[in-house]
């Protein structure tokens, strides 16, 4: 499937924020490989999302250190970790004041490639994401939907042709036949072209569907990491259990239905 | 009347001219000193948070003392004439613009910022291309406010020796003339609308992404 | 400064009393046709947008001016000033009322419409209550603005606080001009406080 390569490792990685009692991230250590698809499953206020954002340094680990393809980036100037990181958030993000074609291009233009470069990897990034460059390019955000913002965001993160990204929750805000729709792209996405996936979400099917190992994160804590096939087979502890047994019963009544 | 009204400009075509370039000389650098003004220290109020709460009760008291006694207040101080004038309209006018862009800078959805910084601005990046354009609708229109009571002002700044179209009018007050009276109103009149149509199209040429919107 | 107060009180206290007359008289006139236009453009949609885009046109010309094109049909004094501002607090109180009777919680709105309310009903019952603190701004700021827009309507004899600066002005009388600043600013600062306290006690619907 992959090379054995790790691209993010977590060591010890612990996390506390200001007003509170327990930790945000409670001593998280992971290792994720090359090219895999990692979804981070939990309900709001489990760390999930911090723990995410610690990849890009938008927070900073209170203790433990974060390896990129084995470098420590708190040893890396932290915008230039970010420039290497593809980013994309539920709210999308895109800057009301630039056009579709501008805000793909951010980052580019940030990091001075040449104008040719720059609106070729426009075109075919809006291809990709399966919006046609003629049509949307010189739009702004506002005049699109928002499954159509969203693949947008996708395409921006892609832009500088990242080996990394990261999505804090992307198709939460989406009505639940685009998100299937958008699902589908990104696993399609992710398969063509080798980059590592980290994917935090709070829907258990979302999760299951799109991961190739899922982490099941509670109260800051790892309870496990394995592949959704295992965990469903084995749960390692009580909220593990109470996750797939939720999930069981909502499937039950199309179960039921087929008999 | 018309034949008065044509007779005037027959005879006086020069000084009036010359007031209608008073007034849009005092007007325009007014509001510009009051740009340069106001919207650097609208930011830095935004960057000091206790600052910012001094500094905006004191531009939101100032904005309710009326115009009239701002502007006369001055002449105890400073004499009469332009220096005074326009010292009270970029006092006048630094509030709205101030204050317009304390609040624009504050509205910009914080995930908009985390997101810029997220794919790699540094934080300059992030004020210039993200912060300030976002925050430009609202500045905008403090800029148009400001203006408004600029023109208003300096039309009252003629009785102070500033010169202007204002001076028709107190003229025409003065000698019960009607025709200085019209003359007078309406010139100021087209001035200060034609002046709010160019700043209409000017946010419209700058801010495209909002015509979008509708 | 305080000698000229002690000499001549009845001056300053004429100005002062001038000045709330017209302020007072013109805010009841300027609600009377402001809650009037309100109810009608409640109604009739376009008409709100109509009379908002007149008056603002209006609003954006100097009120010197605005004095100086009434004047010959009016005359000078108190008549003109008040028609005047009458004008151009209908610009603050509509934009006011109307966006604020407008923004009330849809869904609150939607759920009257459904039990069966009429738009009148609705307006009333449901609108008016739940805009009370927008409705009251936009009275606040027509006030300040008013005792604002008088000081200039001393220029066409209307009386009020800007005789003292015009005077003052006139006859190069610092007092009179330290006076008349002092009492409209003042009484500006006062009745926006005042306004201002009583807008915040006007809470939200207790839930």
């Amino acid at each position: 499937m992959t090379s054995a390569n790790p691209a993010i490792i977590f060591q010890n990685v612990c996390k506390k924020f200001e007003n509170s009692r327990t930790n945000a991230v409670d001593h998280v250590d992971v290792t994720i490989q090359e090219g895999e698809f990692i979804t981070i499953l939990g309900s709001s206020g489990c760390g999930k999302t911090t723990l995410l954002k610690m990849v890009n340094r938008l927070y900073e680990p209170d203790e433990g250190k974060i390896l990129l393809f084995g470098e420590d980036i708190s040893t890396v100037d932290a915008v230039k970790v970010r420039r290497r990181i593809g980013y994309v958030i539920q709210q999308v993000g895109l800057f009301p004041h630039m056009t579709i074609g501008e805000n793909v291009a951010v980052v580019p233009k940030l990091l001075k490639w040449k104008k040719e470069k720059i609106d070729a990897r426009v075109k075919e990034l809006l291809t990709l994401v399966g919006l046609e460059p003629e049509e949307y390019e010189n739009r702004y955000p506002s005049q699109l939907s928002g499954g159509q913002q969203q693949r947008v965001g996708l395409a921006r993160a892609l832009a500088i042709d990242p080996k990394i990204m990261l999505l804090d929750e992307p198709f939460g805000a989406i009505d639940a036949i685009n998100r299937l729709n958008l699902q589908d792209e990104l696993l399609r996405i992710h398969g063509g072209l080798g980059k590592t996936f980290l994917f935090v979400t709070h829907d258990i099917h979302e999760a299951f569907k799109m991961g190739d190992r899922v982490i099941i994160m509670n109260e800051g804590e790892i309870c496990q990491f394995d592949t959704p096939r295992h965990i469903a087979a084995h749960p390692a502890n009580d909220f593990v259990e109470m996750l797939i047994r939720s999930a069981r019963e909502q499937e039950q009544i199309f179960f039921d239905a087929c008999q | 009347m018309l034949q008065l009204t044509m007779a005037y400009f027959q005879n006086n075509m020069e000084s009036f001219l010359l007031a209608v370039r008073q007034h849009m000389w005092i007007s325009l650098l007014s509001l510009l000193a009051a740009c340069v003004i106001g919207i650097p220290c609208g930011y830095a109020a935004t960057r000091y948070a206790r600052g910012e709460k001094w500094i905006t009760g004191f531009f939101q008291i100032l904005r309710i003392i009326p115009s009239l006694a701002v502007l006369i207040l001055l002449i105890p101080i400073m004499g009469t004439g332009i220096k005074p004038a326009m010292t009270a309209l970029v006092l006048l006018a630094v509030p709205p613009i101030l204050m317009n862009t304390v609040v624009g800078l504050k509205e910009v959805p914080d995930f908009m910022l985390e997101t810029a910084r997220g794919i790699g601005m540094t934080e300059r990046q992030v004020l210039w291309k993200v912060k300030f354009p976002l925050a430009l609708p609202m500045i905008f229109t403090g800029v148009k406010t400001a203006m408004v009571e600029i023109i208003a002002s300096a039309t009252l700044a003629a009785k102070i020796g500033a010169g202007g179209l204002g001076g028709l009018i107190f003229t025409g007050l003065g000698l019960n003339r009607t025709d200085l009276l019209l003359i007078g109103g309406i010139s100021v009149a087209v001035l200060s609308l034609t002046a709010a149509l160019l700043l209409d199209v000017l946010s419209g040429l700058i801010m495209r992404y909002k015509k979008a919107e509708k | 400064m305080l000698e000229f107060a002690a000499k001549h009180p009845d001056k300053l206290i004429d100005a002062l009393l001038e000045h709330l007359e017209i302020v007072l008289i013109t805010l009841i006139i300027s609600l009377l046709l402001a809650a009037a236009l309100t109810v009608i453009s409640m109604k009739i949609e376009p008409v709100s947008r109509i009379l908002i885009q007149f008056f603002s046109v209006i609003y954006s010309v100097p009120s010197l001016a605005l004095f100086a094109l009434l004047i010959p049909v009016t005359g000078l004094g108190m008549k003109t000033a008040i028609i005047v501002l009458v004008i151009y607090n209908q610009y603050l109180l509509l934009r006011n009322f109307i966006s604020g009777l407008n923004e009330v919680d849809p869904a609150v709105v939607e759920a009257a419409r459904g039990l069966g309310m009429t738009e009148m009903q609705i307006l009333m019952k449901i609108r008016l209550p739940l805009a009370k603190r927008a409705l009251f701004a936009g009275v606040h700021l027509a006030a300040v603005s008013t005792i604002g827009i008088a000081t200039i309507a001393a220029s066409i004899n209307a009386g009020g606080l800007g005789t003292l600066l015009f005077d003052g002005l006139r006859t190069m009388n610092t007092d009179k001009i330290l006076w008349g600043s002092i009492l409209s600013a003042g009484l500006a600062i006062v009745v926006n406080g005042l306004l201002g306290g009583i807008e915040k006690r006007i809470g939200r619907v207790r839930q």
